[in-house]
């Protein structure tokens, strides 16, 4: 299988903090892979390279061979790159449908829209019955549902999610992470940002941890959930070494 | 002791941002502030600084109250602070920046040329003393943190609050900025330090108070902390299965 998702050696910086080094890394079609990594760490920069939204000050984004870096962020939701941003940032005066309805916005997301609201309905019942709802009324994990199935109503290749769990309870997580999981059964490669490193190891293929703005390990997920270099960097080496 | 919480909480409207902590800073110690995401540390550092009063709790400043006291006059008593995101003004040389610290500091000089020349002391501790007479807007982003630091020393703080001094520097500039927090440290200036850069912290912190969730969770020495199966938890999240 080649990389489906490829990027090299990016890096990012805002003004004179530079945030990426030299990132390398890449998503297999079918795979979902998780950037893990504490606080600060870049992983929401390198989201927000990918989907457009951050300019590279050097290095590539690919999908499937076709350069993604240099295109602007609607020409690469066009090709299939859906981001679900950390915080949802819902339409939230309006209602769910219409939330849906603005997901299906890129082109090759328009023809088919009566088809995929059908499945986001399936996969979401929940969004159905509360179409007419405004979205700023609803809990935070139907908000989050809503932004998953927006970001489906984009028909993506490749959907990315920004912290999904960010500010929900332990069970709303989960049945998220289970949508997601489910989700990718059906074909949708993921790609995902997660700043608890535990569960979106048990959730993922493969992972990588991202530690001040450099990749420092990668692996099969269920390998790093027993890794040292996890814990190490989020909390360093126990014990501290002596200052 | 120097500084003391006792059973501090801060809830804005219903969320608890900081739920019942208490605890106690040394004269003359580094404390490290940190925890994940959300856990209120600026919010504990607000409380601190008195952005505003707490919703329930007390506040001693060398067995003084100042829970009630307001930001400007806890500067006057002795704390002081860097902001993350550096705000020196850009026009006025960075001299005149650190003077403003003398200004209205503690025990402050209201003369010009006298704080300018109290001041050059401050900008010697931090290494900007060649760069005196150029405006602030032309420093790099690790000297303008450094001159936040002179601004903040020129106050002539008992406690410096330190808010992410070492964001967005370079790995090599994270370490001389280490050694630098150190020896104002050792000048007998006692420190607390947010930071998510939690492994910097742990290679300077003399002690570690870590949050989660509003709620102080572990407090103990850098090797303690780094041991810690509530504080390993707290960073790496919980298993969903059980």
């Amino acid at each position: 299988m080649s990389d489906f998702l490829r990027i090299q050696d990016v890096s990012v910086a805002y003004g004179d903090i530079q945030a990426l080094w030299d990132v390398s890394l890449n998503v297999e079609e079918g795979e979902i892979v998780a950037l893990i990594g504490p606080n600060g760490a870049g992983k929401t920069t390198l989201m927000r390279a990918v989907a457009g939204l951050n300019p590279l000050r050097s290095g590539s984004i690919y999908l499937a061979d076709k350069a993604l870096h240099t295109l602007r962020a609607y020409q690469i939701a066009e090709q299939g790159v859906i981001l679900v941003p950390e915080g949802r940032r819902l339409f939230g005066g309006l209602t769910v449908l219409d939330n849906l309805e603005l997901g299906a916005y890129p082109k090759r997301a328009r023809q088919v829209r009566a088809d995929t609201l059908k499945l986001v309905y399936e996969l979401f019942p929940l969004l159905a019955d509360r179409r007419l709802q405004r979205a700023n009324t609803m809990s935070g994990g139907q908000q989050q549902m809503l932004a998953i199935g927006r970001a489906l109503m984009g028909v993506p290749r490749l959907l990315m999610l920004d912290e999904p769990s960010l500010g929900l309870g332990p069970l709303v997580v989960e049945s998220i992470f289970e949508t997601i999981k489910h989700m990718n059964e059906q074909g949708v490669t993921v790609f995902l940002v997660e700043q608890n490193a535990r569960q979106a190891l048990e959730l993922a293929n493969r992972a990588y941890i991202l530690e001040q703005g450099s990749i420092a390990g990668t692996g099969v997920a269920q390998d790093l959930l027993n890794d040292d270099r996890v814990q190490q960097a989020y909390l360093g080496i126990c014990p501290a070494p002596e200052a | 002791m120097l500084l003391k919480l006792e059973d501090v909480s801060k809830a804005f409207k219903g969320l608890m941002a900081v739920h019942g902590v208490s605890t106690e800073v040394h004269e003359g110690e580094i404390l490290g502030l940190i925890g994940p995401n959300g856990a209120g540390k600026t919010t504990l550092f607000n409380l601190i600084t008195g952005v505003y009063p707490p919703t329930e709790g007390r506040i001693l400043f060398e067995d003084k109250d100042i829970t009630r006291v307001a930001p400007h006059a806890r500067c006057w008593m002795g704390i002081a602070r860097t902001f993350q995101l550096v705000r020196p003004f850009p026009e006025l040389t960075v001299l005149d920046n650190a003077a403003m610290g003398r200004v209205y500091g503690r025990d402050p000089v209201k003369s010009r040329s006298k704080a300018e020349k109290a001041s050059v002391a401050s900008l010697e501790v931090v290494g900007l003393t060649a760069r005196a007479s150029e405006k602030a807007k032309s420093l790099t982003l690790v000297d303008r943190k450094r001159l936040e630091l002179a601004r903040a020393l020129a106050t002539k703080p008992k406690l410096l609050l330190l808010d992410e001094l070492l964001a967005g520097l370079n790995p090599s500039e994270v370490l001389t900025s280490m050694e630098l927090i150190k020896s104002i440290r050792d000048t007998g200036i006692t420190i607390i330090m947010v930071e998510h850069l939690v492994k910097a912290v742990f290679g300077i912190a003399d002690r570690i108070v870590v949050l989660s969730a509003g709620e102080l969770i572990a407090q103990g020495t850098p090797a303690e902390i780094a041991c810690d199966q509530n504080v390993i938890d707290a960073y790496l999240g919980k298993s969903l299965r059980v």
